[in-house]
């Protein structure tokens, strides 16, 4: 995999998917929020077949974060139904939310979130959410991938190692396996998270804010590693607040505000109303994609200082 | 003086004994806590843990299950409150193990008069350890180190990245409840010799003069268990013949470790600084002639 490989503005992975394609993931009529009568997400509907590389996109508290942690498994839906390969779940009304409670977790000690199949999944946290002081190397943090099937002692053995130097060598970072994370750079430490996700060879790639905080350089060095990936049939899941940078070069944009407003390639997706109803904001009438970034942008500083397309959302605070 | 005087006497022999086990567990379940950010959980459970043991005595309940009982509570207290966001661990642990520890004190001015020395679990008294704190002592060292060796990969993960973890079916929770009991196991089984007042100190700072000492996880584990026994060793000999209290002089021994590894990373740091027109760095190179290092 060639992890330099750097995709230009505008080439983008095919998104050419068969319509008798499977779905690797189902989402029905699905509700959740933090706070009791207070939905953060509302009738939820989406199918996600094999192979697609997707983002989620809106503005802070838009309940984007929130629907990639339903899907991964950290919150529990208040009502709906999902279906990822061949597992299903079905939620019926109740506002148990968030985390496990001391009560919850007494009455049933397994699992209080949606059972997903976790080595179905590879996950990249954003990467701010740890500390990179953390005394460890490399290639503990990539073999935590597959910590349930690298034996029962403390040290990785042999085989593990070598899987991990796999995985680095396959991202470019080859003689970082001994390396202590604190040495590493940002774009450096975003793919030590992708080789974590990798490691376990997940059948889907979920990503929250994989360009978030990130030079110009790092995020093309991500986007070429990630349609790489896709290029050889990784199914991709991705949230990001960047429009013009990352969202708009994607190959199927999911715009969210609460519920799904709009979905399809950018040019579809992104319509002035699209966006004037994910982000509620004017924009350029003539320019539904090329510099519709930009200008929302401008258009969010002047008009909504306080809900601006940074990447400290709402929900980064809820968590 | 002949140096081999003390391990003459039993009692002193099974202090040491005690202590050098004490030291390394203490020393080894440090490790999690400081690097979880829990630093304040030790000085608070060995204070409720307090409360639990004279609250036991006084109603008759055996004292080693009603402290583990009692710590244990404590422990999972402070996660749920701590859990719920609004209010950070430290002040839950705060609340909660003072008014534990506070409980205890009232047990005791309320009914005056005692045949258990409570004075030893306040403060410790190494040399009055008897067979069955030794045993307890021993039994929990083992269970400890057997909880380490089999869960550290899940214990690593979850101090590193927990919100991951849980994706990657790590049972938090579960772990969470484990890692309180064993260390309300660690803490009953240290306060006769260290003292609950005092303990905090053996908890923390092996730990955090490993941490002064490497990078790597794995080393940090095995200096901080080092570390932990080596100030027992010495505090509990240099006790004898100094004629102090063990307890506090294992715990000097300890903010002394903690001195000297934190002057040893200092020393270092300043060796290996460099600047480069108006870029300061620091990072292994050798000081040769040619200033040998890579970028």
């Amino acid at each position: 995999m060639g992890h330099g490989s750097l995709h230009e503005k505008g080439d983008m992975p095919s998104h050419d998917l068969d319509d008798g394609v499977e779905n690797l993931l189902t989402i029905r009529d699905l509700t959740f929020g933090y706070m009791p009568h207070n939905p953060v997400l509302e009738g939820i509907n989406l199918d996600i077949p094999k192979g697609r590389f997707l983002g989620l996109l809106g503005p802070s508290g838009s309940g984007k974060s929130t629907l990639l942690k339903i899907i991964i498994g950290l919150h529990r839906p208040w009502q709906g139904y999902i279906k990822f390969c061949s597992n299903e779940f079905n939620y019926t009304k109740s506002f148990n939310s968030t985390s496990s409670s001391l009560g919850s977790y007494l009455v049933n000690p397994i699992k209080n979130s949606i059972s997903t199949p976790f080595s179905l999944i590879g996950y990249v946290p954003q990467i701010e959410s740890v500390d990179w002081n953390f005394p460890v190397t490399v290639m503990e943090v990539v073999g935590m991938g597959i910590w349930n099937r690298s034996g029962v002692y403390p040290w990785f053995g042999r085989r593990t190692r070598e899987n991990v130097q796999r995985v680095l060598a396959s991202l470019g970072i080859a003689d970082y396996a001994k390396r202590q994370i604190r040495e590493l750079s940002g774009g450096e430490q975003q793919r030590v998270f992708l080789a974590r996700a990798l490691i376990g060879n997940p059948q889907i790639l979920v990503l929250d804010e994989p360009t978030s905080g990130v030079d110009y350089n790092t995020r093309e060095k991500i986007f070429g590693i990630l349609t790489d990936l896709n290029l050889k049939g990784m199914t991709i899941i991705l949230t990001t607040h960047d429009i013009s940078g990352l969202g708009k070069r994607l190959p199927w944009l999911v715009c969210i505000n609460k519920s799904i407003i709009s979905q399809g390639p950018p040019n579809e997706a992104l319509t002035q109303q699209n966006l004037l109803k994910t982000y509620g904001l004017a924009t350029d009438k003539d320019d539904p994609v090329g510099k519709m970034g930009d200008s929302l942008s401008i258009s969010t500083k002047i008009n909504s200082p306080e809900k601006g397309l940074d990447a400290t959302t709402h929900e980064d605070k809820e968590r | 003086m002949d140096f081999l005087t003390p391990f003459q006497y039993e009692f002193f022999t099974r202090g040491i004994i005690a202590a050098i086990l004490v030291g390394g567990t203490c020393g080894l379940i440090g490790v999690y806590i400081v690097l979880r950010g829990m630093s304040y959980i030790g000085h608070g459970m060995s204070h409720a843990v307090f409360g639990g043991a004279v609250v036991s005595y006084v109603i008759g309940f055996n004292y080693y299950v009603g402290a583990a009982i009692w710590g244990f509570l404590s422990a999972l207290l402070i996660n749920e409150i701590s859990r719920r966001r609004k209010i950070k661990a430290d002040a839950a642990i705060g609340v909660v193990t003072t008014a534990g520890f506070a409980i205890g004190v009232l047990f005791i001015t309320a009914a005056q008069s005692f045949h258990r020395n409570f004075e030893a679990i306040l403060f410790g008294n190494i040399l009055g350890i008897m067979d069955q704190d030794l045993y307890v002592i021993i039994l929990v060292s083992i269970f400890t180190v057997i909880f380490v060796f089999f869960f550290q990969k899940r214990l690593l993960f979850v101090l590193f990245d927990k919100e991951t973890a849980r994706v990657y079916g790590v049972r938090t929770e579960i772990l969470e409840i484990v890692f309180a009991l064993i260390l309300a196991l660690v803490v009953i089984a240290s306060m006769n010799s260290i003292g609950v007042t005092l303990l905090a100190t053996a908890i923390v700072a092996p730990a955090i003069s490993a941490r002064m000492l490497t990078n790597n996880f794995l080393r940090m584990i095995i200096f901080s268990s080092l570390i932990g026994i080596t100030i027992a060793f010495l505090g509990m000999y240099s006790s004898f013949f100094f004629d102090t209290a063990s307890g506090s002089t294992i715990v000097l021994f300890g903010a002394g470790a903690f001195g000297i590894s934190s002057l040893y990373a200092f020393i270092r740091k300043a060796y290996h600084s460099h600047t480069h027109g108006s870029v300061k760095h620091t990072h292994p190179h050798l000081h040769t002639d040619q200033h040998l290092h890579k970028h």
